[in-house]
């Protein structure tokens, strides 16, 4: 069921992943176990980090669904991930009121020091993934950044080289 | 807390509860009264400016004080006024300070509590007069504003259904359970004039009024809380600072339309807000305010949340219908509407509304639709009972404005329908910031269009501002100043609906992407002067054939910056130049003699383009340059021009 990628620990993660669907009682006649579907990717993703192929079909044979209607899902909306992330993922915001405000600079200085670019690969270490976001309603703090969902405010070029330093000798 | 099971028992709820609030609501105002209450604001904003240890501390402080018993520390929801955060108010003494830091906390509690000596250095400098504002009361942020939807937010504790009670939470739903008929509160939202606040504005009473006229065993009734428009954050600070009230609305429209099932549909991306809906339903189910025979009578009705994924189009209730049945979030054409059978969640008849428009729903009720629709400009035709027939001009009611941007005063503001766009930005936000020059606002998000100064002293309402080429939107306000490029600004939009395009019709799937490159070729200097003509025959077919409302209002940015600033884009294509200085291909960074060799610029360079000798003039690498602006912000002689 698990490839490489997945190996450290899969098993224990198919297993809470398990115990989330069967405790929502999914029954295969009912045509409305669909919509439980987004929600259980959710928690899947929280699990896993990701969603790569293999957790999705596995959530698919769960919910009794194709694994095209789960793929379809899961490529449609932006806060699902099929690669895996870096130990901090750094999202910068792009939203309107961080734009004018100069997040772009802000982006491509993180891009720059780090040598990734956003919604990519992380970096080699495996320590950053970068990516860029449309608005976490924080626009009085504007430009702002999230590091692992820790948002940190009126960010500038330089300001965002010392967060990434900081995170960067944590390890 | 008890179980509510009456009338009786929620107005004993009520009665027992109210005192709760009586240091923060009272009118007199004494900072040497002993017994107080220091209100933080708890929201997203504050949250990531470290309000919690804030808190943290002044319990700490309170405590070796031993004045615990006296002096409450309470998080509530969002006073709005973001830019300044951390808030804390601190009642009855009507005293605001403002971006408070958690090592403030101790003074406060030891001058402030203690000393009863207020901390001057923490007080709000109000940018016109540049005086410490004393009085709460007085602050020009909050002077001309009237918050109905945002009545809770700052002022009860919205993890506490109690003082959700204690400021008359949950009398409404019981004046329509005991005194009303679900036809007499369909009738009374239809009175009050008030619109759907998420974008459309389409009249809420008579969207319950269709979805009540539809026989159905099985009906929902859902709150649209993808607050998908970048730039725009009433909707969570709702969420986080009143989640009941949204539950009290949603329960009186269940009644309304004869729902049994109440959907949520709210951004992942807001952590916290989820969090307090979740909480403030536990709550309410406990108290017998959601779930079966709601305050002993015969009316059940309870609320599920619903997480979106991530995609703007999911705003569009057709869209978000099919993504709370777990699949991609794409639009269908209407009719079928989402009221009809066979439109809505699942086939069954259904009703969407905005968490704004719920917010204002209780305050309707309670207050009476006679009432809400004197606020604000809308003048309206009255058949012979005295019922709503059709509007004339203006619209009812309060609207929430997100100002953003170029301005001062960064925050939430509620202001009656009808105020000029003049008062908003120099009275209530207190002009453009860093002394620059207004130059327009940008309002509807993606789906809007621009406001320049020739309409600053329109009237907002949603008829105004559709004839003026914008729209109301959900109401993010984007100031934008002088140094703003406006090809870059309908760029930056057309890039965020080229990525949000479901791609289930062709207008939008290639349109977006073609009109995005054009302007992509004119902010390069590639551009021409027939590509402008090109571009906007474009956006008009667009306009015409798209599918849903994202692809039909896409266009809106550059149809409305091609109207008011054709002259920039001419510029962008004609003489390769970006009046604003923003297009990066379009100006060369220089140094000029003004330059006193302190190499500040040079150290501050992160390419190593810039070179020279101390106490020499400098010289910026064009071919190294990537035009950061690092050089610009450190000098200390505004030596350095972009030509």
């Amino acid at each position: 069921m698990c490839c490489n990628k997945l190996s450290e620990g899969a098993a224990a993660k198919f297993a809470e992943l398990d115990a989330f669907i069967d405790g929502l009682n999914i029954d295969r006649g009912d045509e409305r176990r669909r919509g439980r579907l987004i929600q259980v990717l959710h928690r899947a993703q929280a699990i896993f980090g990701y969603l790569p192929r293999e957790v999705q079909c596995h959530v698919a044979g769960k919910l009794y669904l194709s694994e095209a209607q789960v793929s379809g899902v899961v490529s449609f909306y932006n806060y699902f991930t099929t690669e895996p992330k870096g130990k901090y993922c750094i999202d910068v915001c792009l939203g309107t009121a961080c734009y004018v405000k100069g997040s772009e600079k802000v982006l491509s200085e993180i891009e720059r020091v780090l040598g990734v670019k956003a919604d990519t690969n992380p970096t080699p270490d495996g320590l950053f993934s970068v990516s860029a976001l449309r608005c976490v309603g924080a626009c009085g703090l504007a430009p702002v950044m999230m590091v692992n969902g820790k948002v940190y405010g009126k960010v500038t070029p330089a300001k965002a080289v010392e967060i990434i330093k900081e995170y960067k000798e944590l390890g | 807390m008890n179980r509510i099971t009456s009338k009786e028992a929620l107005m004993a709820a009520y009665r027992a509860a109210r005192g709760e609030l009586a240091l923060r609501c009272t009118d007199v105002h004494d900072i040497n009264s002993r017994k107080k209450d220091i209100l933080c604001c708890g929201g997203t904003g504050c949250h990531a400016s470290n309000s919690q240890e804030l808190m943290d501390n002044l319990r700490k402080y309170i405590k070796e004080n031993g004045l615990e018993n006296d002096v409450r520390v309470v998080q509530t929801g969002c006073f709005g006024f973001c830019a300044q955060g951390p808030i804390v108010k601190i009642m009855p003494d009507n005293v605001f300070y403002v971006q408070v830091m958690p090592e403030d906390a101790k003074e406060i509690v030891e001058s402030h509590i203690v000393g009863k000596k207020i901390v001057e250095r923490l007080l709000f400098i109000e940018p016109l007069l540049k005086e410490r504002i004393h009085d709460y009361a007085k602050m020009s942020f909050y002077a001309k504003q009237q918050r109905i939807s945002l009545r809770n937010c700052g002022l009860i504790d919205p993890e506490c259904i109690d003082e959700y009670i204690a400021n008359e939470g949950y009398q409404s739903l019981a004046k329509c359970l005991f005194e009303m008929t679900p036809a007499g509160v369909v009738q009374e939202v239809l009175n009050s004039g008030i619109c759907g606040r998420g974008g459309a504005g389409f009249p809420t009473g008579l969207k319950w009024k269709i979805a009540a006229g539809v026989q159905a065993d099985e009906k929902y009734i859902v709150c649209n809380a993808d607050e998908g428009d970048p730039g725009a954050f009433m909707d969570r600070s709702i969420m986080e600072g009143d989640p009941n009230s949204i539950i009290e609305a949603m329960s009186i429209g269940a009644y309304a339309i004869g729902a049994q099932h109440g959907l949520v549909y709210i951004r992942a991306e807001y952590p916290l807000a989820v969090n307090r809906l979740r909480t403030a339903i536990e709550q309410a189910r406990e108290c017998g305010l959601l779930g079966d025979n709601i305050m002993g009578t015969n009316f059940s009705f309870d609320i599920d949340i619903k997480l979106g994924a991530g995609a703007f189009v999911c705003g569009e209730e057709t869209a978000l219908i099919h993504s709370m049945e777990g699949q991609r979030g794409e639009p269908t054409t209407k009719p079928p509407f989402p009221a009809n059978i066979g439109g809505g969640y699942w086939g069954c008849s259904t009703n969407v509304n905005n968490v704004e428009t719920y917010a204002s729903i209780p305050v309707i009720i309670r207050k009476g639709a006679s009432w809400y629709n004197k606020i604000g400009n809308w003048q309206a035709e009255w058949d012979e009972n005295g019922n709503f027939k059709r509007t004339i001009s203006g619209s009812a009611g309060t609207k929430v404005f997100a100002l953003a941007g170029q301005i001062n005063n960064v925050g939430l503001v509620e202001v009656p329908m009808g105020t000029t766009l003049r008062e908003i930005i120099y009275e209530i936000g207190g002009g453009v910031s860093g002394g620059r020059e207004f130059k327009a606002v940008q309002t509807g998000g993606p789906s809007g269009g621009c406001i320049t100064k020739e309409n600053l002293d329109t009237p907002i309402d949603y008829g105004n501002l559709t004839r003026i080429g914008s729209m109301m939107g959900s109401g993010g306000m984007i100031v934008l100043s002088d140094k703003d490029c406006m090809p870059a600004m309908a760029k930056f939009y057309l890039d965020f609906t080229k990525d949000e395009s479901c791609g289930k019709c062709t207008p939008c799937r290639i349109g977006t992407r073609r009109m995005l490159e054009m302007l992509e070729k004119i902010c390069d200097g590639n551009g021409t002067e027939e590509m402008l003509n090109e571009l906007e025959s474009l956006a008009r077919t667009i306009t015409d054939t798209a599918l849903c409302g994202l692809g039909q209002t896409a266009p809106n940015p550059i149809l409305s910056t091609l109207r008011y600033f054709r002259e920039e884009y001419l510029a962008h294509v004609r003489d390769k130049k970006c009046p604003a200085g923003t297009c990066r291909n379009l100006y060369t960074l220089t140094i000029t003699d003004a330059c006193i060799g302190c190499t500040k610029c040079k150290r501050n360079c992160p390419v190593n383009a810039i070179s020279g000798e101390v106490k020499q003039k400098h010289v910026i690498d064009a071919a190294k340059c990537i035009k950061c602006g690092a050089c610009i912000d450190g000098c200390p002689k505004k030596a350095i021009v972009k030509g």
